[in-house]
């Protein structure tokens, strides 16, 4: 009943190809964003801000990258973390290099360098697939990695090896509290949103897809693989080296190469996996399942009044981690994208079964 | 000349161990197409039972002798090893017969990751010694050619014989054994193994037990040395690019691949490391891995499939 359609009827191409063709699905849209930017805001705790929100969204917009390579194009890559780095380095670099660099700015060129680096990782992919591609990857982790580290340049020969950015102000309005940093990061993860929407039900994104259903049979229908995958790598890694860049600025304000090490890489896999391999709202999906379990796990003792010590709790969440990402991959390939579209299925209906 | 010599002597022993993991990853990709993420786990989780059984065992069943509770200890953690597999198989292999390679890939990193966090909420995540009588001493080489000798653990020696043994008794296994025959025949062609009655689900089994009891092996000799930790678990992403160097199928090339990675990886460090400013190791395997695939994607003895992209 909550989903009917009957009467909805689209009498335009427009209206039919439009990103939520039902009208339910615009008004739960519409009011999703109206309570995130308007009553999320006002009346959420400020630690809700810092520990929940902020991580979820950017981890989101990383997810999101990663989600186009590896769901939509189907090239595995174990060097998430690597580009999160480059986005928030260059990002850096730009911003005490150049002065008076709009942080915007800095923030998109750190995303401009993700994309080349991203697209030099991804030229392996040309030759090689699956198995060898993840270790090419994890090759592009390490090395850059390594070099934040020991490349004095990248971090403006700053003695600690950490990196720090203050004070940064947009069009003249600070960056400061958690409210804001929230409202920042919201904006760019709606646009991104947006953007990867639209690319993925375009003929860009149904090109990935072809590569990633069947490569051969798609370079028989006229599809230029080397472009095909390199775009994916290409954008991914923009998207990608944005939410570093705010990982690094917003969220953590300094940092060090540490910050995107490998387990970053697994956990915005794991992300990608639990939300849905191939699917925009998976990555939400996703990241929020993410972020949110290891700090219910924290918790979840204490609520029920059995205390657990943290060593404790950190390796239960490695094992749940585990045990979910082979509950998923055998039971729910699609993650829990598909359980949510399972739901809308029977909400047509409800709550009369048939 | 004598510095060289022992840059290369520790490479080369380093690598021998690199490449009893990487065993383990050639062993379950040769008889059932998966790359094993969890190989590194399982060193941890083998090495970690060992070590704490060795601890308990004396404690429990008032041993004196410390062979004894070491022997007991290996049985053990060999007896869990194979449960392990046996879980494996039931609850995740056998569940994603015929999935692509890339899905195989997650699932073991889930699994790795549930072994991780099982093996230190059972045993502890402290670090833990594993002494099973290894001499410590050093040995000096050639002290009549070079000046000083050519320091040589005599440690590292022994492990190296292990793992030799360990090799030439594998390959045996595969090549004499109607058991192993059968393992060939599965890695060959699941389908027509299962057609002429060798049954999958065993296989599959006895292969992750086999790469259980090189992950022990791995695990005590590692774990004697350094002391049994979480880190053990990342050594093993060292034998990734072992197993690309030296092609996923092949014995040998995991043993060669460990030593070119041993060796290239020390003397890289020693030699080409000071321009860059040092710990080029953490990424000299990959990207060794990295250009040999560009041009030679089947590694130094893989198989070569084609398989144009």
């Amino acid at each position: 009943m909550l989903y009917r359609e009957n009467g909805q009827f689209k009498t335009s191409y427009r209206a039919d190809q439009q990103i939520f063709p039902i009208a339910q699905d615009r008004v739960v849209m519409a009011l999703l964003l109206v309570f995130a930017l308007a009553v999320v805001p006002l009346v959420m705790p400020e630690y809700f801000f810092r520990a929940v929100l902020i991580p979820f969204l950017i981890l989101s917009l990383a997810a999101l990258g990663l989600n186009i390579l590896v769901g939509y194009c189907g090239q595995i890559s174990l060097g998430t973390g690597a580009f999160m780095a480059v986005g928030a380095y260059a990002a850096y670099n730009f911003q005490v290099r150049i002065e008076g660099m709009p942080l915007i700015v800095s923030l998109l060129m750190g995303g401009v360098c993700a994309t080349v680096v991203g697209v030099l990782f991804g030229i392996p992919s040309l030759r090689i697939k699956g198995l060898y591609l993840a270790v090419a990857t994890l090759a592009a982790q390490f090395f850059i990695d390594w070099s934040f580290l020991r490349i004095k340049w990248f971090t403006n020969d700053s003695s600690s090896g950490s990196v720090s950015v203050a004070g940064m102000n947009v069009f003249g309005l600070p960056i400061d509290t958690p409210v804001q940093k929230y409202l920042f990061c919201l904006a760019f993860l709606i646009v991104f949103g947006l953007l990867a929407k639209n690319l993925v039900r375009g003929h860009i994104g149904r090109e990935w897809m072809a590569i990633r259903d069947m490569d051969v049979a798609a370079a028989v229908i006229g599809i230029r693989p080397v472009y095909a995958k390199l775009s994916a790598f290409a954008v991914s890694s923009f998207i990608v080296g944005v939410a570093g860049a705010l990982w690094g600025f917003v969220h953590l304000g300094s940092w060090e190469p540490a910050a995107f090490n490998i387990d970053r890489s697994f956990q915005l896999l794991f992300m990608v996996i639990i939300g849905g391999l191939g699917s925009i709202m998976g990555s939400f999906f996703g990241a929020a399942f993410i972020v949110v379990l290891p700090i219910v796990l924290d918790n979840l003792p204490y609520w029920f009044g059995i205390p657990i010590d943290t060593a404790l709790a950190a390796h239960l969440t490695y094992m749940i981690f585990g045990a979910l990402i082979v509950f998923f991959l055998i039971v729910e390939p699609h993650g829990l994208a598909r359980l949510w579209s399972t739901a809308k299925e029977k909400l047509r209906l409800w709550p009369f079964p048939h | 000349m004598g510095f060289f010599l022992e840059t290369l002597f520790g490479g080369l022993m380093a690598g021998m161990l690199y490449s009893l993991i990487a065993l383990g990853f050639v062993l379950i990709f040769k008889a059932s197409g998966v790359f094993n993420f969890a190989q590194g786990a399982m060193v941890l989780f083998a090495a970690l039972a060992m070590a704490r059984f060795s601890e308990w065992f004396p404690k429990l069943l008032a041993l004196d002798s410390k062979l004894l509770a070491n022997l007991l200890a290996i049985v053990a953690a060999m007896l869990l090893m194979v449960v392990v597999a046996w879980v494996i198989e039931r609850l995740v292999l056998g569940k994603l017969v015929n999935q692509e390679g890339v899905t195989l890939l997650m699932a073991t990193l889930g699994i790795a990751y549930f072994l991780d966090g099982l093996g230190q909420t059972l045993f502890g995540n402290a670090i833990y010694k594993i002494d099973i009588g290894l001499p410590k001493d050093p040995l000096f080489l050639m002290e009549s050619t070079f000046q000083g000798g050519i320091l040589v653990s005599k440690e590292d020696l022994y492990a190296a014989a292990i793992a030799g043994v360990l090799v030439a008794a594998l390959s045996l296994f595969f090549q004499k054994t109607a058991t192993g025959r059968a393992l060939r025949a599965v890695a060959d062609d699941h389908q027509a193994a299962q057609s002429i009655g060798i049954p999958l689900s065993r296989i599959w089994v006895i292969v992750w037990s086999i790469a259980g009891f090189v992950a022990l092996v791995a695990g005590i000799i590692w774990g004697s040395k350094l002391g049994v930790q979480f880190s053990l678990s990342l050594v093993a992403l060292k034998a990734l690019p072992v197993v690309i160097l030296g092609g996923l199928t092949s014995v040998p090339g995991a043993i060669l691949g460990g030593l070119i990675i041993g060796v290239g990886e020390k003397l890289s460090e020693v030699y080409i490391g000071p321009m860059f400013g040092g710990g080029i190791e953490i990424w000299f395997a990959y990207v060794l891995a990295l250009v040999f695939l560009l041009v030679r994607p089947q590694g130094l003895f893989g198989e070569k499939i084609i398989d144009r992209v």
